[in-house]
């Protein structure tokens, strides 16, 4: 006879497994909060929002920061939205099904490419263009919008995906049977019912944008700035940890943990918005997933949202 | 009667019709006649649905199915390169075995045909909404519920509804595939009146495999057995005086 493992221990090293990624969340958040709150509390919450950002004269306030967040992360939405619900639709109810298992491994593909790379592309490619093209120093917003905008797509495409195929064929024969066309079918009746999915891929999206970090340093510009147009350079949140974590000190230190408390809270808020969208939780529960799935975004900001 | 045969509604030629490689209609030949109840029965698997999904067309979206021999509506091939489809499924409208309104307001799911065939707009497809509501026994205990999503309704309101969905694009045609199959037997009771009202205006083909609802409702039966249509004629004479052996089997009950 060969040995087996016991079903119990098999269970209980799985659950310790998982539960060890929730104490890892919890670590990361103790620590995020440990490291910037007392800040917070001493610069107060007015000041720190405040748009002087001058770490040599002890002035911590990231409004510039959270305008250039705000700025590609609107634009990533309106460039990557369109483009993005046009493919799903596409994929999930136009496309043969030889278009499709070319369509559907090359979105996923796009999913995998490092972010790193997304920048190199940019700067090689992109910056020129809009120098060319359209004027101003090429790093910019514009930029790290457009870059941003394909970055999201992989979020965008594959949960309206998922909502789309969701959708009973029964309403779709429904409709057909009535003499519409598919076209009229898709546009009045299978959007319509994927709606709330649709809407998660959104913010889910817009949570990518806003955590991205690589590709934005790349080919925004970082200037600490008040952008007057879309071709000016603007610094992110994420990207302003990232620039000035590897020198700072002291109280300068812990204003860039204070920042990442900022993107915590935003992402979660996002999260916990796209999750009531899709229904998908007991209002209970919603905290919890809502930390984890938080905690998975910040240690590895290209996580893929879980399938449905 | 005879002038009245002259003219059918819909007449089936020599249909074969496979999925793929397996053949589900062999060889269906039938005439549907104007303003009458026609059932189609049938144990199940034997190609009932098929064959209805044949007059508007439904099996087109059914990857890998094959129709061979024609069906004509009033004279003319459905199955012509050049029918218009959508058109088609307009005049031959379409009831579902298990109630399928769309997540939209019960108002919505009425007017969704009008609309998308530019049939009325404003007041107009207020006004046929009403009528549509109407004709199903439907308005006088939904006329303050409109706005409700539809999903909300019970099964029977529900069914009904699409039958209403259906009767707002002014249809010649309803094609209706086990209509009660979902509904419980007060509720079949009044949609089985219902058709009773509707055949005035409508040609009414219905599936089922209830062999009382196809005498209680229909004026004429045809009986399939996998995938052959054994024999069709007055309901009547299908139930006492089948000139099929098979046909005879089935509706005495040895069978199905
Ligand atoms: N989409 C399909 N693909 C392949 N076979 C099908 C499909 N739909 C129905 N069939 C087969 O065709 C036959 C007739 O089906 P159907 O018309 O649904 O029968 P009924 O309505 O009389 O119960 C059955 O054997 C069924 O398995
Ligand atoms: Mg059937």
């Amino acid at each position: 006879m060969r040995f087996r493992l016991p079903e119990k221990v098999v269970e209980r090293s799985l659950l310790l497994v998982a539960m060890s990624s929730v104490a890892i969340l919890l670590l990361i958040t103790v620590f995020i909060f440990r490291e910037g709150g007392p800040l917070l509390v001493q610069v107060g919450l007015g000041n720190f929002f405040s748009g002087a950002w001058d770490p040599q004269h002890d002035q911590y306030g990231i409004a510039l920061m959270v305008v250039g967040s705000f700025a590609v992360t609107s634009g990533a939405l309106l460039i990557g939205v369109p483009f993005g619900i046009a493919c799903a639709i596409v994929l999930a109810e136009m496309a043969p099904p030889r278009a499709r298992s070319i369509l559907k491994p090359a979105i996923e593909v796009l999913a995998g490419i490092p972010s790193v790379v997304y920048g190199f592309m940019g700067i090689v490619v992109l910056l020129p263009m809009i120098r060319t093209h359209i004027g101003g120093p090429g790093a910019s917003a514009l930029a790290g919008s457009i870059i941003l905008g394909i970055m999201v797509l992989p979020t965008v495409i594959g949960i309206s995906v998922d909502a789309l195929q969701a959708v009973p064929r029964s309403y779709r024969e429904a409709s057909l049977a009535l003499g519409a066309t598919q076209w009229q079918t898709i546009r009045r009746v299978v959007l319509p019912a994927a709606r709330s999915g649709i809407v998660a891929a959104v913010i889910l999206g817009m949570g990518r944008a806003v955590g991205e970090t690589m590709a934005v340093i790349m080919v925004a510009g970082n200037s600490v700035q008040m952008p007057h147009s879309p071709l000016d350079s603007v610094r992110t949140l994420t990207a302003n940890i990232a620039l000035e974590m590897g020198y700072a000190a002291g109280d300068h230190r812990a204003a860039l943990f204070a920042t990442g408390i900022v993107l915590f809270v935003i992402i979660m808020i996002l999260n916990t918005l796209a999750n009531l969208a899709r229904g998908r939780l007991k209002k209970r529960s919603v905290v919890v997933v809502t930390l984890a799935a938080t905690a998975a975004d910040l240690v590895k900001p290209r996580a893929k949202p879980e399938e449905q | 009667m005879s002038a009245n045969r002259a003219v059918p509604k819909l007449c089936v030629q020599g249909l074969d019709l496979y999925y793929g490689d397996f053949q589900a209609l062999i060889n269906v030949s039938l005439e549907i006649t104007e303003r009458r109840i026609t059932a189609l029965i049938g144990p199940s698997g034997c190609g009932k649905s098929t064959l209805l999904r044949t007059f508007n067309r439904m099996n087109d979206l059914i990857v890998g199915c094959k129709v061979v021999g024609d069906v004509e509506l009033d004279g003319r091939s459905i199955y012509a390169p050049n029918r218009n489809v959508d058109d088609l499924r307009k005049r031959i409208g379409m009831v579902f075995q298990r109630p399928n309104p769309f997540p939209l307001s019960v108002y919505e799911n009425v007017a969704y045909g009008a609309r998308i065939h530019g049939l009325a707009a404003g007041a107009a497809l207020d006004a046929i909404v009403e009528q549509s509501l109407a004709a199903v026994d439907l308005w006088s205990g939904l006329k303050d519920r409109l706005d409700d999503n539809a999903l909300t309704l019970s099964g029977e309101q529900q069914q009904r509804l699409c039958i209403a969905r259906v009767l707002a694009v002014e249809p010649d045609v309803l094609l209706m595939d086990e209509p009660c199959s979902a509904l419980d037997p007060v509720a079949t009771m009044r949609v089985e009146e219902l058709m009773q009202e509707l055949v005035d205006r409508y040609t009414i083909v219905i599936v089922t495999h209830n062999m009382q609802q196809a005498a209680r409702v229909s004026q004429d039966t045809g009986f399939m057995l996998l995938g052959e249509l054994v024999e069709i004629g007055p309901t009547n004479q299908v139930f006492t005086s089948p000139r099929d052996q098979r046909t005879e089997d089935y509706v005495s009950g040895r069978f199905g």
